[in-house]
């Protein structure tokens, strides 16, 4: 699609504490649980940076960056 | 897309709050807000108690100071009556504030000091082991309340309105960018400003009250908050129980600070 914003997931898993806010909240599942519950890119490409995660996650967790 | 690590004492995380805890979701709106003033990071004091919520200084790269329980905000007075040039800013707690701090609070208030005071409300004791606190809902059960709560819990937001606050808010985890903007007009504000954010605690008061994840409790604070303008139009029982959110006073005052100096200049040309 051309002029579709791509986004970059950047999740620092030294400081995520598995408490699912992140993706719970992300409206097109462009993120989801690992086996142990952290935060983990499901699929970028739906990303549409609302920042839910960035804003919810208590943790400084989950960082989204705009491609230029 | 929001640097946070300018603000952060990155060598303190991760930080000591539990999964999913309501504080982190506060304090990255605090630091959000805090950047939209484009203040100097070395003119900002950040003070606070002691809790869960006190905690928030030490991971904020301003001049911060964390002190006695119940007493940030007589901390802050004396920093801001010493420098009036910094911009004090109090994180403190609903036990903090309004139980053992509960007198140094409504005085602060009533004085219209130049401080912003960010309150975690989380409805419990939550670092000592979920004792019930002055904001602990009716009904609700807490270590010390099992067989449900039977005090009428404190409105925080009438307590600073009646002390006389010149900024008076309310806002919750559930709404982060509400609770920036709030946060962001309180910090704009001369004189006494308060900012209750309503947060979760499912680990001491989630976990006994039928809300084990943060998901839930969040989702549990969403449901039971309407703003300012929907609550003027509901009947007084309706409002039972409810968080009201949104800003409930916004007006100017003369500032303490600058009241005193004035008097100390009269005095010292002769005037009195």
């Amino acid at each position: 699609m051309a002029g579709k914003k791509e986004f970059l997931i950047k999740i620092n898993l030294d400081f995520c504490k598995a408490c699912g806010l992140c993706y719970s909240y992300c409206p097109t599942k462009a993120i989801g649980p690992d086996k142990e519950f952290r935060a983990s890119v499901v699929d970028a490409d739906k990303c549409i940076g609302c920042l839910q995660c960035e804003n919810y996650c208590p943790d400084f967790a989950i960082e989204i960056e705009e491609i230029k | 897309m929001f640097d946070y690590a300018e603000y952060l004492r990155l060598d303190k995380l991760p930080h000591i709050w539990c999964y999913g805890c309501g504080n982190g979701i506060i304090l990255k709106g605090a630091i959000r807000a805090i950047d939209k003033m484009g203040w100097e990071k070395d003119s900002v004091m950040a003070v606070s108690g002691i809790g869960c919520s006190s905690r928030a200084t030490g991971y904020l790269d301003f001049n911060s100071l964390h002190t006695l329980h119940g007493r940030a905000i007589p901390f802050a007075t004396g920093i801001k009556m010493a420098k009036p040039e910094l911009n004090v800013i109090v994180f403190t707690g609903d036990g903090d504030a309004t139980a053992i701090g509960g007198n140094h609070f409504i005085h602060a208030a009533r004085r219209n000091i130049n401080l912003t005071v960010i309150l975690f409300n989380n409805n419990i004791y939550g670092m000592t082991g979920g004792q019930y606190s002055p904001t602990t809902p009716k009904g609700y059960f807490a270590s010390t309340a099992p067989y449900g709560h039977i005090d009428p819990s404190f409105d925080i937001v009438e307590l600073a309105l009646g002390a006389g606050a010149t900024f008076v808010a309310r806002s919750t985890v559930a709404n982060p960018r509400e609770m920036e903007k709030v946060i962001h007009e309180g910090l704009k504000n001369k004189g006494f400003s308060l900012i209750e954010v309503v947060s979760n605690c499912h680990e001491r008061f989630g976990k006994r009250n039928k809300m084990k994840s943060p998901y839930e409790m969040i989702e549990w604070i969403r449901s039971r908050s309407v703003s300012k303008v929907k609550a003027e139009s509901m009947e007084a029982e309706e409002r039972e129980g409810k968080i009201i959110t949104g800003i409930f006073r916004q007006e100017t005052r003369p500032e303490y600070v600058e009241t005193y100096d004035e008097l100390v200049l009269k005095k010292a040309r002769g005037g009195i």
